[in-house]
């Protein structure tokens, strides 16, 4: 009888302290007092309605701003929600805006997003934006309403099997019928949402649950006996790690989301200043460690920077951390970093071996990773020395410098996007700005062009690659973080999937600013056209851009939607555009900066090759071995 | 590809059951039997899983499998480590003639005859998924009308009980 796999026992710890009688609660084994970010003890035993205990369970669970929509199905919990003075409920204009609105919200305050919806096509309009917090790890908790509990299953009005549907790409998601399991519902909800790996997890609530009268009993405790909220690394596995750290020769630390997931930035700092091994930062790690660090490679992957995927591919040791060797990383997986022996630390074990195999596997917050491998890295280094990284590091500057981050002037006189968007990022504190942006050229540009000094100043969709987040991603951002400017970068065609949440900017006083890098096509689609589909543009025009007949206008929509409308057509105007926005901090911004359509992003490893051939322009491949032997 | 056995020891909750067959149908695992109840505690359900899987992926779809909230334990059941038991209740055609020749296949086999009908028997057989499939051999040159099998169910040998350590934890918790 072999023993696959027992759920190591979580330990009785809660991250947030229970204000209020946890004490006798927390000593017994296993169980978790219940986080709760604002009790009301006096709540306890109360008579009322399912909708209103929805309500207070949300207070309880520490929710002050959600997004929604009502419905017939979620109506009874919208009563009481008027009333309440410690949520604010921001309607949207549709239901994703909602989902990804609680995304940029959570991403930008570490706080778990709600977002509330009907049944039927209100929840299945948030589909989305679970699956795509689901795959970026966000903790989000998703409310709706269901049909009475006699009509489920009788293809009732607005009906629709929201946790069926939904199991695959949430954390984990229920259905209440019983009024009296409302509170434990949702605080458990909220747990499993922002412990261990943070994900959405959806409560569906039958309007007679909402309807029914109950006595509202907030949890002590928080019962999930087969709920892994992570372990504690191994001593050994850290032990190792340091030893390999210490001894590499061509040491580099693979960063991925999970580094800001887990609020870990200043212990990868500690850990990249101590082993002085290069560092590359995916897409969701963007900020993870300052742009300004001299050790930052910037990111790797299909569209990363050669010295970053250089880096990686000539690696003799990768300390992976909170990264999942995702396809668009690693290229073809079988030729990625031959070379390199692999420690892969991640909360979610899963995710070890899942597609590379690893050689060091350690389990585990990475804050409680960084805590631990510092001082054990520290401790190898006054037994050995520090190992001599100059090889290594004349190696990477000589890439570095030789395939630096450019672009070629485009052809047609029209704005470069690289230029916009490297000016955003110039022209925009990093201490004060958040960026959002949605999927495709814009995107990665976004992602190369932009220095960012902090975590979460960077907020996209990076596994789902959802185009159309930027917009309502942002306007969750500026919500939870009104002091910061938020930047929304979008694309022509994204902004048209998605900018009907300007409005609910613009009526609840939301000054997003949205760039629109307007290339007048579907850039990345178009980009692959170009390569790989001998320039046959199917269905990539939009018509949005120069000397098109600009359907839609993007500055009047911006301008019938409540928002101020900018348009910048020449590379003069870029700055003063840029700045004139900046200055309107009581509307929404938005600006269409039209722009040449045939720049491309560049380097590109293409889809399914190994990154050895990646690009560094159209047809300009790295001569590696020139820098070998130097 | 490989037949491994899995039990997985899992919360009674509505859709449990539905959770754990989607995370195999997704990757388009071939599930050969799938038997679901209740242990000896009402408040976890044992499910056993035969697939056909290879040791890599069989190890992300368990790993996959400890990440659903409501499942609490899993292990594989080693062949020779362990008792699998499949229940088959076959219906033959079988009139006065053919009869004898029928029961003296389930004397064989030591399977029963639990319904007689003029024309027919029903047959309940419990063994291996090897020996059924010798039974349902013999049978063949009889007109079978009707197979309905159990899927696998397996525990290990000796005194360790798998589902000790879940029990504490829940009883802990509950």
């Amino acid at each position: 009888m072999a023993q696959v796999k027992a759920k190591p026992t979580a330990p009785p710890t809660s991250p947030r302290p229970s204000t209020s009688g946890g004490a006798t609660t927390s000593t017994v084994v296993g169980a978790r007092p219940t986080p709760q970010a604002d009790p009301d003890p006096s709540l306890n035993g109360r008579q009322m309605t399912g909708a209103e205990s929805i309500i207070r369970s949300l207070e309880c669970a520490g929710a002050t701003d959600v997004f929604g929509l009502p419905g017939g199905a979620i109506l009874p919990t919208y009563d009481p929600l008027m009333d309440s003075e410690k949520i604010r409920h921001i309607l949207v204009r549709h239901e994703q805006g909602s989902g990804h609105a609680a995304q940029g919200y959570a991403h930008a305050t570490g706080k778990v997003g709600v977002c509330i919806a009907t049944s039927g096509p209100g929840a299945t309009n948030l589909v989305t934006a679970i699956a795509d917090a689901n795959m970026d790890s966000i903790p989000m908790v998703a409310i709706t309403g269901q049909v009475g509990a006699a009509l489920i299953g009788t293809d009732a009005f607005q009906e629709a099997d929201i946790v069926g549907i939904t199991s695959p790409i949430t954390k984990h998601n229920v259905l209440i019928k019983d009024a009296a399991e409302i509170p434990k519902a949702i605080a458990e909800a909220f747990y499993i949402a922002s412990h261990g790996r943070p994900g959405p997890v959806l409560v569906d609530v039958a309007k007679s649950a909402q309807q029914a009268m109950t006595e509202f009993q907030w949890p002590e405790r928080i019962d999930l006996p087969g709920f892994n909220s992570g372990a504690r690394p191994h001593a050994k596995t850290i032990q190792e790690a340091a030893r390999l750290l210490a001894t590499a020769r061509r040491p580099v630390l693979y960063v991925g989301g999970g580094v800001i997931r887990s609020g870990a930035s200043e212990g990868l700092r500690k850990l990249t200043d101590l082993s002085g091994a290069a560092v590359v930062t995916t897409l969701m790690a963007r900020g993870a460690l300052p742009d300004s660090h001299p050790q930052n490679l910037g990111m790797p992957g299909m569209h990363g920077t050669v010295a970053a995927v250089a880096a990686l591919q000539k690696a003799d040791l990768i300390v992976a951390l909170g990264a999942r060797f995702d396809d668009r990383v690693t290229g073809k997986l079988s030729s990625f970093a031959p070379h390199a022996t692999i420690v892969h630390a991640d909360i979610d074990p899963a995710e070890i071996g899942k597609n590379r195999a690893v050689d060091v596997p350690i389990v585990g917050d990475l804050k409680d990773v960084f805590n631990e491998l510092v001082p054990a890295l520290a401790t190898e280094h006054e037994r050995h020395g520090k190992p001599d990284l100059e090889a290594w590091w004349h190696q990477l500057d000589d890439w570095r410098t030789t395939y630096a981050l450019g672009y070629q002037p485009t052809a047609d006189g029209l704005s470069n996007p690289q230029y916009v968007i490297q000016r955003l990022g110039e022209l925009n504190d990093p201490d004060s700005t958040i960026f959002t942006s949605g999927v495709g050229q814009h995107q990665m540009w976004a992602s190369q062009f932009i220095k960012y000094e902090h975590p979460n100043t960077w907020i996209n969709s990076g596994g789902l690659g959802t185009m159309g987040f930027s917009v309502p991603a942002a306007m969750g951002a500026q919500v939870g973080v009104p002091d910061k400017q938020v930047w929304a970068i979008d694309g022509d065609g994204c902004f048209q999937m998605t900018n009907q949440e300007l409005v609910t900017c613009a009526i609840n006083e939301i000054p997003i600013k949205v760039a629109i890098v307007n290339n007048s096509s579907l850039g990345m689609v178009r980009q692959w056209q170009t390569l790989f589909y001998e320039s046959r543009y199917s269905n990539t025009d939009l018509h949005t851009g120069h000397g098109t007949v600009r359907i839609p206008d993007f500055v009047k929509l911006a301008e019938a939607m409540g928002c101020v409308g900018l348009r910048c057509e020449s590379d003069a105007d870029v700055d003063a555009t840029i700045k004139r926005a900046n200055e309107i901090n009581d509307q929404p911004v938005v600006v269409d900066f039209t722009v040449s359509r045939d720049a491309m992003v560049w380097p590109m490893v293409a889809a399914g090759v190994s990154n050895d051939e990646i690009q560094y322009a159209r047809g300009v491949a790295p001569a590696w071995e020139r820098e070998e032997n130097a | 590809m490989t037949t491994h056995t899995l039990s997985v020891l899992v919360e009674n909750k509505p859709g449990v059951l539905a959770r754990v067959a989607g995370l195999f149908s997704r990757r388009a695992f071939n599930i050969h039997s799938l038997a679901v109840g209740q242990t000896e505690h009402p408040e976890i359900s044992r499910i056993t899983v035969v697939v056909d899987v290879d040791e890599l992926p069989l190890e992300q779809v368990t790993k996959q499998l400890n990440k659903l909230v409501h499942v609490l334990k899993i292990v594989e059941l080693e062949r020779d480590r362990s008792v699998q038991r499949d229940l088959y209740l076959i219906k033959v055609r079988a009139d006065a003639r053919q009869r004898a020749d029928v029961l003296q296949i389930v004397d064989l086999f030591r399977a029963h005859v639990v319904d007689v009908a003029p024309d027919s028997v029903v047959i309940e057989a419990v063994g291996t998924r090897e020996k059924l499939e010798a039974l349902l051999a013999a049978l063949s040159p009889h007109d079978v009308r009707e197979i309905v099998q159990s899927g696998t169910v397996a525990i290990g040998r000796g005194s360790r009980s798998i589902t000790e350590r879940a029990l504490e934890r829940v009883a802990v918790t509950a």
